[in-house]
């Protein structure tokens, strides 16, 4: 049944990436940042909760974003290089049933990663104000939107990744990450551009994975609350734009000589 | 049924940094493999031997023809189910245990969650790796990583296996137990399909055997059929202390090896070198005519087309 074979699949990544010791450096980092973001809320008079939420956050959504790509775009050549995958698609596997059950492994392996460091992030919120505020739920928010950009950047490592090579690979995710997180500015451009440069603008500004409207952090640092519109929009853009990555990379996959 | 029907498999690339230069991997191939043979695929490095498993379990697509593996087409994802694949210098997941990796190549041939554990088990015995069994994957040695290989090969019961050089790297011990394990599958019923450039493997285990080199194939059949082709000569063996000069008049090959000489020549020599034993009256031990080994057979088969003569396919 492909369900199961996707979900073994799944599972196996997110045990093979468990296990890499890469992952735990990555973790260990993210636990001594969250230490600085303590040390810095303690200088920081009055400021220690906006301090350590965006300090924590945001270096939860870099390390994840960080995992996201170098072990996403590994997942599909490394197993060509290291001919591992001829093994698996040797057996009743489709190929779709590969690259789906892969990125669900790497996506899986974020999300606790993000549950761990998450809990890092409150209990240094804990430490420096004592107590848990009623807006700090509000943080919860702001880490599912990071999950959500976690989804999206798996999704472009593995659709850049089933064409280009690992370097290569990298390169563009990245870049569509940091586009990503500018596209309110991008899409403020394209709307005061006119003619052909405006209407290029207007496609790329839409093209590009719109992260910015995913990054809540500073809003929720400040103990503002994010609308149920915007969770809905979010939700809804990642897994239509996380859908149409994947799609994307199974359709370059299927017709892959595998050398 | 054939096991394996190869209908005009071909294969060629698109290399280059404009891709306009084609590179073929495999001129149109037609072979076919019946239900519980063990053939043997012979070639040198790069002669499309890798190219044309890889064809066959789908991993790169052919430019032209087809196959049928086990009746049905080599598209089929059913066929998958029967059929089992060593790759060439396997590598598994690192930080799996032999264990853990089987069971999940269990889980992916379709093994019910309820046999499968005691199948593993029996794997890991069959192949020697029960002691190892709990052992990350990047801990064992090559000859270690090959057996985990062949176990996950035959693991779901196959019908059919395809061995890519499962003999390269092993030393002596594991050449013979991959040896050893063929047999196994051979009485167990199984076609086994393994390309190699180990001649005295094929030649031992085989019942047929196929040349390939540079993409194309040049020659096929039992290895009795293809080492028994006439040369045209016969070896002569007698006792003597030394060679009579009248047989080497003959144009004989001889050699001398304490009492026991021999000599190579011609057929149509024959009865004059027998005439010359008679008359020295030298007793003869054998007459036999020289068999071409499989070894001659391959070296004369990788020649280029042009140069070939005489060589049946």
């Amino acid at each position: 049944m492909s369900s199961g074979r996707v979900g073994y699949i799944a599972f196996n990544t997110f045990r093979e990436a468990v296990r890499d010791r890469v992952l735990y450096n990555l973790i260990a980092f993210a636990v001594l940042l969250s230490g600085a973001a303590i040390l810095v809320g303690e200088i920081s008079i009055d400021i220690e909760r906006l301090v350590v939420i965006n300090l924590g956050l945001t270096a939860i959504s870099l390390f994840g974003v960080l995992i996201a790509i170098f072990i996403g775009i590994g997942l599909v050549s490394k197993e060509i290089d290291k001919r591992t995958l001829y093994t698996v698609l040797s057996r009743p596997v489709q190929r779709w049933e590969f690259v789906v059950g892969k990125f669900f492994g790497l996506t899986g392996t974020l999300v606790v990663n993000t549950v761990f460091m998450a809990i890092g992030v409150f209990l240094a919120l804990l430490y420096t104000a004592h107590r848990f505020e009623k807006m700090d739920a509000w943080v919860l928010v702001a880490l599912y939107f990071i999950v959500l950009q976690f989804f999206v950047v798996c999704a472009l490592s593995l659709f850049f990744s089933s064409f280009s090579t690992p370097i290569m690979s990298a390169v563009f995710s990245f870049a569509l990450f940091i586009i990503g997180n500018l596209a309110d500015d991008l899409r403020g451009f394209a709307r005061m551009t006119h003619g052909f440069g405006g209407w290029l603008a207007t496609v790329i500004a839409y093209l590009v994975p719109n992260f910015a409207s995913m990054n809540v952090i500073s809003q929720v640092a400040h103990g503002d609350p994010v609308s149920g519109q915007l969770i809905l929009y979010n939700t809804l853009y990642a897994i239509f734009y996380s859908a149409m990555a994947i799609s994307g990379a199974v359709l370059i996959f299927q017709r892959r000589n595998l050398k | 049924m054939s096991a394996i029907e190869i209908l005009d498999l071909e294969k060629s690339y698109q290399v280059g940094f404009w891709r306009k230069r084609e590179k073929v991997g495999l001129r149109p191939l037609r072979l076919t493999i019946e239900e519980g043979e063990v053939f043997g695929f012979l070639g040198p490095n790069g002669a499309g031997k890798t190219t044309t498993l890889k064809l066959l379990m789908g991993l790169v697509f052919p430019t032209a023809g087809s196959a049928r593996i086990l009746g049905k087409s080599m598209d089929d994802p059913q066929v998958r189910s029967q059929v089992g694949f060593l790759p060439e210098q396997p590598y598994f997941y690192d930080h799996l245990t032999a264990r853990e990796l089987l069971n999940y190549y269990g889980q992916l041939s379709g093994i019910p969650a309820k046999g499968r554990s005691s199948r593993v088990d029996q794997m890991l015995t069959r192949v020697g790796l029960t002691d190892s069994a709990e052992v990350q994957l990047r801990k064992f040695s090559k000859g270690m990583l090959q057996r985990v290989g062949l176990a996950q090969a035959i693991l779901h019961d196959p019908k059919l296996v395809f061995l890519d050089e499962p003999m390269s790297g092993l030393d002596p011990m594991g050449r013979r137990e991959v040896r050893e394990l063929i047999q196994q599958l051979h009485h167990e019923g199984k076609t086994v399909f393994f390309s190699t450039h180990i001649l005295s493997d094929a030649e031992a285990l085989c019942d047929r055997v196929a040349v390939i080199n540079q993409g194309e194939l040049r020659g096929v059949g039992a290895v009795a059929e293809l080492t028994s082709q006439a040369e045209g000569r016969v070896e002569i063996i007698f006792s003597a202390t030394k060679m009579p000069p009248a047989l080497t008049q003959l144009g004989a090959e001889s050699r001398l090896r304490g009492d026991i000489a021999s000599a190579v020549l011609p057929e149509a020599q024959q009865e004059a070198a027998l005439e010359i034993l008679r008359r020295e009256r030298l007793r003869l031990i054998s007459l036999t005519p020289v068999r071409k080994s499989l070894e001659e057979y391959y070296v004369q088969n990788l020649q280029p087309t042009e140069n070939r003569k005489g060589v049946g396919v």
